[in-house]
């Protein structure tokens, strides 16, 4: 066993991670992630992972090295330009109750 | 940041019910107990299709066994869900595997019970599962991420899983008198390993407490146990068969179920290996993973020669 082991270590299938859409006009959502061989093993896959009861209507697949992603620890200042600017939401406006369609 | 300050702000997050992602930071052990916890249950997943593999040929009708084939099926998908949130905590799929061949690592101890008759497709559905989702459902709020959205696709299957074990225990207790035997047999030889599964009683547990201040655990062994029983103890009285614990009795002050002594020396001496089928059981696991060897190894040749030819073509 050690052998098949150690010789499969090297080799480990890469990991993905997997978006499906679950019905038209929504976006691809993160599901989860998988190993597979490449591509088109990585959609079969996902397909018997991630949808067995219907859950999709297409799938993404994105080899798992391939995202960036923010760090946490920056979060603060990285989000700070959205904090001051209450002005971006409709609320924000008072406008009078007999104004309508708007 | 002093690692003091990193520990405030880990804790803080916790007390909010704010959720832990892989990339934030994290006390060692914490990392390391959800590794165990979440390899575990993925190595239950995928063990505890052995018990239930060995009914599928037999199963007694065409529409039996493509609903035993749907859960097994689940139970690999499972698996997947689990090692892959294992994954973002910074182990390898071999590295979890290896512990799983090897011994090292445990999984739950109830499949290391053998399927003896037909009735224990059902026992497990309704019992095994049962107190899985028992277990399952609070961990859907669990602090890691990861391990908290895997959980909560697992439960959302795991229903049909019981509610078609709790259906083949009715169709034998409403057959024949033999049927009817058959069903409390497997009754008799699932229940205490069933409640077994919650894990050792609460003063016997090492790391509740400290699973529970990191809101990995939401309720303690017992509490679930306790609940388990309470329900299971009504659904029994449908199907008409009698839970084999002649202390099991409605406890009106504590508003629960009083129940008999637990053998915890059958426990531990299955959990060390010993157990009626713990060999044959990893034996099934280390012959899969040799056997699938080459299948493994051929599609990393395919993809790469694919890859070749694709740029070479360009």
């Amino acid at each position: 066993m050690s052998q098949t082991t150690e010789k499969n270590k090297n080799m480990e299938w890469p990991l993905w991670e997997v978006f499906i859409r679950s019905k038209a006009g929504l976006d691809h959502k993160h599901v989860g992630s998988l190993h597979a061989a490449d591509a088109q093993m990585a959609i079969e896959n996902a397909r018997d992972v991630y949808t067995r009861r219907n859950e999709g209507i297409s799938i993404w697949v994105v080899e798992s090295k391939n995202i960036h992603a923010s760090n946490p620890e920056d979060a603060a200042s990285l989000f700070d330009p959205a904090n001051d600017k209450i002005y971006r939401h409709p609320t924000f406006y008072n406008l009078p109750d007999a104004l309508k369609h708007m | 940041m002093t690692v003091h300050s990193f520990e405030q702000h880990f804790q803080d997050k916790l007390d909010r019910e704010q959720q832990i992602e892989p990339q934030d930071w994290m006390p060692e052990e914490y990392r390391k107990t959800l590794i165990r916890q979440i390899s575990q249950h993925a190595h239950s997943e995928i063990v505890g299709m052995l018990p239930e593999g060995n009914w599928i040929t037999r199963a007694p009708s065409l529409r039996r066994k493509a609903v035993l084939l749907a859960k097994v099926q689940d139970e690999g998908g499972h698996g997947l869900y689990l090692y892959s949130a294992a994954e973002t905590l910074g182990v390898s799929r071999d590295e979890l595997l290896d512990q799983l061949h090897s011994g090292k690592a445990k999984y739950s101890s109830i499949f290391n019970y053998p399927t003896l008759t037909w009735a224990d497709m059902g026992a497990i559905g309704w019992l095994v599962d049962g107190a899985a989702i028992m277990n399952q459902v609070p961990l859907c709020r669990t602090s890691y991420g990861p391990y908290a959205r895997a959980m909560v696709r697992v439960c959302k299957e795991e229903s049909f899983h019981q509610r078609q074990g709790y259906e083949i225990m009715l169709t034998l207790s409403n057959g024949t008198a033999i049927q009817k035997k058959m069903a409390q047999d497997a009754l008799n030889r699932w229940w205490w390993p069933s409640i077994m599964m919650f894990g050792p009683s609460d003063d016997n547990s090492p790391h509740t407490a400290q699973s529970m201040a990191w809101r990995i655990k939401r309720f303690t062994n017992d509490e679930l146990r306790q609940k388990f029983i309470d329900v299971t103890v009504e659904q029994t009285k449908i199907l008409g068969l009698t839970i084999p614990d002649k202390d099991l009795k409605w406890n009106e002050e504590r508003g629960h179920f009083d129940f008999g002594a637990i053998n915890w020396d059958e426990f531990w001496n299955v959990v060390k290996g010993n157990g009626p089928c713990n060999k044959e059981r990893l034996e099934a696991r280390q012959k899969a993973s040799e056997e699938g060897a080459w299948v493994r190894d051929a599609a990393v040749a395919y993809a790469n020669k694919r890859k070749q030819r694709a740029a070479s073509a360009a």
